[in-house]
């Protein structure tokens, strides 16, 4: 396969751009609020700031080499157009992002650190990035990490920019490790009780079965299986399932939150992120959906906060309000104040001047 | 006189090369490598004498080591190159007092450098003169196997290869296998981001990990990461793994456990071309395989092994691939057949298929002992660890076949294909004079090499001491801020390992090397003749 020749150290003039508008912020020390598809703004907490910096225009494929199994993009590029690019060459985002619509951009889906259906089986976003161009609190450009997979000279600036919501500087490219797309992806469906969905997930992890997602919604468990068509045929055959089929739309309205679960837009939207095998809640019902082997649990319900945060805490893990307004609610739980305090001293060091998306992650950062 | 052999004490897979690896060691001198940044600092006799009075306070008699006999094993890593002595080696064995020596240390400005198993390959737990060494080999327990959620929580002495272990009953394993495996501590590697041989498939430590706590330079102790699959914050997690012990104290892991593969085996191939090995390594990649591990060796390690061990490899072959497929038995015959179809089209020589445990161990032992066969070859060797983009390959090594003759030393590479991390090994004789300094230049130059391509000086062993100068070729200057900027967040008074990991702009400048960044030169409009 061809590879396309690097071009790094070539600064873009729409890089160019966004490095003179962060300098005019910082010179006259107004913050930004960076924006590339607008498509997850109800994520995370409203944004201290009056101007706009729009990284959407900001797009194209700067290298993909796919015996590289590695994309380098500009962080405006549509997650749908590199969806498309990779699907050319039979491959794929191992996080499955989601796309809440069609503008949803790269940069936003490494800003914001969310993973799709396959996080549980190929890994999250955080997971797959191999490095980032960004520019920092000085306005300078700089890049870390690179194309490689093994590389390990200086700090963890790629990962320490993902799942940051832009407080710590602004993307402008991202290089990620890709995977080779499965040529049958087959979904299962079986009927579960809530409470038995759970012990469920758990023999399926020590199964070995060939899983790349799953779900339970409804009394029913969703099992997406993928591999080469004689692969799944031969595996269904053997366990008596009969013959395969693929429901691409199940697992895209899951990824992209077009179910009719989370058009329930009266209600709050919980995403609560436990150890996979907590008992299932009572208390949040059995009109929950779970994902991730039971890791992901989805709750649009008017549960009072501090119950649904307990809920969560007993389980190992937090409560973050995905969606809707509640007064007082930050979206994510605030850490314990040493680790805070550490946010804070890394915000200072890193946008001295506080002007990157204030208040979006934490109140106060 | 004695040579000097820059070494992997990890590679000990039997007693024999443990043996050879004791005769090797005993051949080891002094490295005249001083680290200019931070020239020798002894302490003054009365800050050493306080240091040591208020962590009489906690530590019992034998957790503190001051005698200069005693603090002999201490005084390098797996990089014996480098060597020096510490003030002090603390063994603390409760968190509280980990906790208690970072207050002292801090208020009196101590260097700490934090040391797992002493088997890092960059001089990044070389001591500091004028500072402890803070061992955490007592911290050797397994607290808790999940067996349901795939996880164990561990402490940071414990060996990697102890995790897998103990989970072998489960039916579980810890991916990441560095070479070092047998002795090496998971503290180490969460510091140093290991690797291994199943990366590719598999991903290094920081993959593999969910949660550490550690302690700061003020003494709070701090839980980065979750014990589930999502975290919010920043994701300091990602930040501490691979930070080479600046940023804090490692004191307990969380690492995910996965499910044995229910079938594995293993493919060797030879070819009479290395190109046609570097091609067959991008083919099968591009056939949507990812192999749990993709090695190659060239001719002259492949000889070294082959004298060493009795491996079985092809001796008459240029290169070899060594490909090792797992998963459920249909996947693994599937990917098998498509792998050698690969390696046929691209004109190997022979194939060798091991889908018994045993013969898999053979070929595999071949592989885990390439340094020490090569060790047999020459007096000395050096070890180099740059990674670079896979289609790269064959070109990267014939510019070392012809920095190999220019420098008139010969090049061993032994490397993981399949994630491009390259391990030539350079081989020298100490005894000679000038031919240390040929084979550290050489060495340079082939990172500078790594770097041009588009990869990076280190992939797995770390910047530590040893590649502190080819990060001023690596990064820029703004760069190497940001990198200041984030330690003085975790340690605004440079105590954890300083020197290490990161140069200070003034050391770039002093190399006065002409920093060429992603192939631009500064100052373009300048004429240059």
């Amino acid at each position: 396969m061809p590879s396309i020749p690097s071009t790094p150290g070539v600064i873009k003039a729409s890089e160019l751009a966004l490095q003179e508008q962060v300098k005019s912020s910082l010179a006259d020390k107004t913050p930004l609020a960076i924006q590339g598809g607008n498509s997850k703004a109800f994520y995370g907490n409203p944004v201290n700031a009056e101007r706009l910096l729009d990284v959407s225009s900001h797009s194209g494929i700067v290298e993909y080499a796919p015996c590289e199994l590695c994309l380098t993009v500009c962080a405006g590029t549509r997650i749908v157009d590199i969806d498309a690019a990779l699907a050319e060459n039979q491959q794929m985002l191992p996080f499955e992002p989601p796309v809440y619509n069609e503008n949803a951009t790269i940069g936003g889906a490494i800003a914001a650190g969310l993973s799709g259906p396959r996080r549980a089986y190929s890994g999250s976003v955080r997971d797959a990035v191999l490095g980032v161009k960004i520019i920092n609190g000085k306005g300078e450009i700089i890049s870390f990490g690179g194309q490689v997979m093994k590389n390990v000279a200086g700090y963890d600036v790629t990962r320490l920019m993902t799942g940051s919501f832009g407080t710590l500087g602004v993307i402008l490219e991202v290089s990620l490790k890709v995977l080779p797309k499965p040529a049958l992806e087959a979904t299962l469906i079986q009927p579960f009780s809530h409470e038995d969905s759970i012990q469920h997930f758990t023999s399926l992890r020590k199964t070995g079965l060939p899983i790349s997602a799953s779900c339970y919604y409804d009394n029913q468990v969703y099992l997406r299986l993928s591999g080469s068509e004689a692969y799944i045929s031969d595996l269904y055959k053997k366990k008596g399932w009969g013959t395969p089929s693929e429901n691409n739309n199940f697992w895209q309205s899951i990824r992209n939150h077009t179910h009719d679960f989370f058009q329930q837009t009266n209600k709050p939207l919980w995403r609560l992120s436990v150890a996979s095998v907590s008992p299932a809640s009572a208390q949040l019902g059995a009109d929950s959906l779970i994902e991730w082997g039971g890791s992901l649990r989805w709750a649009a319900k008017n549960t009072p906060t501090n119950i649904v945060k307990s809920i969560a805490e007993k389980k190992s893990g937090h409560a973050v309000l995905f969606r809707g307004n509640i007064p007082e609610v930050q979206t994510f739980p605030k850490p314990e104040p040493a680790l805070f305090m550490l946010h804070q001293k890394l915000k200072r060091k890193l946008d001295p001047q506080g002007i990157f998306n204030p208040d979006r992650l934490y109140l106060g950062l | 006189m004695a040579g000097q052999v820059i070494y992997n004490v990890a590679n000990i897979p039997n007693l024999k090369i443990l043996y050879c690896y004791l005769i090797a060691n005993s051949l080891i001198i002094a490295s005249p490598h001083t680290n200019q940044d931070y020239p020798a600092m002894m302490l003054e006799d009365e800050s050493r004498s306080k240091l040591l009075f208020q962590l009489r306070e906690i530590l019992s008699e034998e957790q503190l080591i001051t005698d200069n006999e005693a603090l002999r094993p201490y005084e390098c890593d797996g990089l014996s190159a480098y060597k020096k002595l510490p003030v002090a080696v603390v063994l603390p064995e409760t968190i509280e007092q980990i906790q208690h020596i970072m207050r002292v240390c801090s208020s009196l400005f101590i260097p700490v450098v934090a040391r797992g198993a002493g088997t890092g390959l960059s001089g990044g737990a070389l001591p500091h003169e004028g500072g402890i060494i803070l061992g955490l080999s007592r911290f050797k327990n397994i607290l808790d196997i999940d067996v349901d959620n795939q996880t164990a929580r561990v402490q940071p002495g414990v060996r990697n290869l102890a995790i897998t272990e103990a989970a072998r009953e489960h039916n579980l394993y810890y991916a990441p296998d560095p070479s070092s495996q047998i002795a090496c501590s998971i503290g180490g590697n969460v510091a140093e981001n290991s690797g291994g041989v199943h990366c590719l498939k598999y991903g290094l430590t920081v993959h593999n990990i969910l949660q550490v706590k550690i302690i700061t330079t003020e003494g709070d102790l701090l839980t980065l990461g979750s014990a589930t699959l999502d975290n919010t914050g920043y994701d300091l997690l990602g930040l501490i793994t691979g930070s080479e012990g600046m940023l804090g104290i490692i004191v307990e892991i969380l690492v995910r456990l996965l499910p044995r593969p229910e079938s594995v085996n293993v493919i060797m191939a030879a070819f009479d071309k290395t190109e046609n090995a570097a091609a067959a390594v991008a083919d099968i990649i591009a056939a949507g395989i990812i192999p749990a591990g993709l090695e190659m060796m060239d001719k002259l390690a492949i000889e070294a092994v082959e004298a060493f061990i009795h491996a079985g490899y092809p001796e008459d072959a240029e290169a070899m691939l060594l490909c090792e497929l797992d998963g459920t038995a249909g996947e693994v015959l599937e990917q098998s057949t498509l792998v050698k179809q690969q390696m046929t089209n691209n004109h190997a020589i022979s194939i060798t298929e091991a889908d018994e445990p045993e013969q898999q161990a053979k070929l595999w032992a071949g592989r885990k002992s390439a340094f020490p066969a090569v060790g047999r070859l020459s007096p000395d060797y050096y070890c180099m660890d740059g990674t670079i983009p896979r289609h790269q390959i064959a070109n990267v090594l014939s510019r070392m076949a012809e920095l190999s003759e220019s420098f008139g030393l010969r090049v061993a590479n032994v490397f993981h294909a399949g994630d491009g991390n390259l391990h030539p090994l350079i081989l020298y004789d100490a005894n000679i004079p000038g031919e240390l300094d040929k084979a550290e230049q050489f060495g340079a130059e082939i990172l500078k090499l790594s770097v041009d391509v588009g990869g990076t000086i280190t992939g797995e062993h770390g910047v530590g001491s040893e590649k502190i100068d080819q990060m001023c070729y690596q990064f820029s200057d703004d760069e190497l801020s940001y990198f200041h900027a984030i330690k003085e967040a975790f340690d605004p008074n440079g105590i954890l390992n300083p020197g290490k990991a990161v140069p200070t702009l003034h050391r770039c400048a002093e190399l006065g090397q002409m920093h060429v960044h992603h192939g631009k030169l500064p100052h373009p409009e300048l004429p240059r003749f």
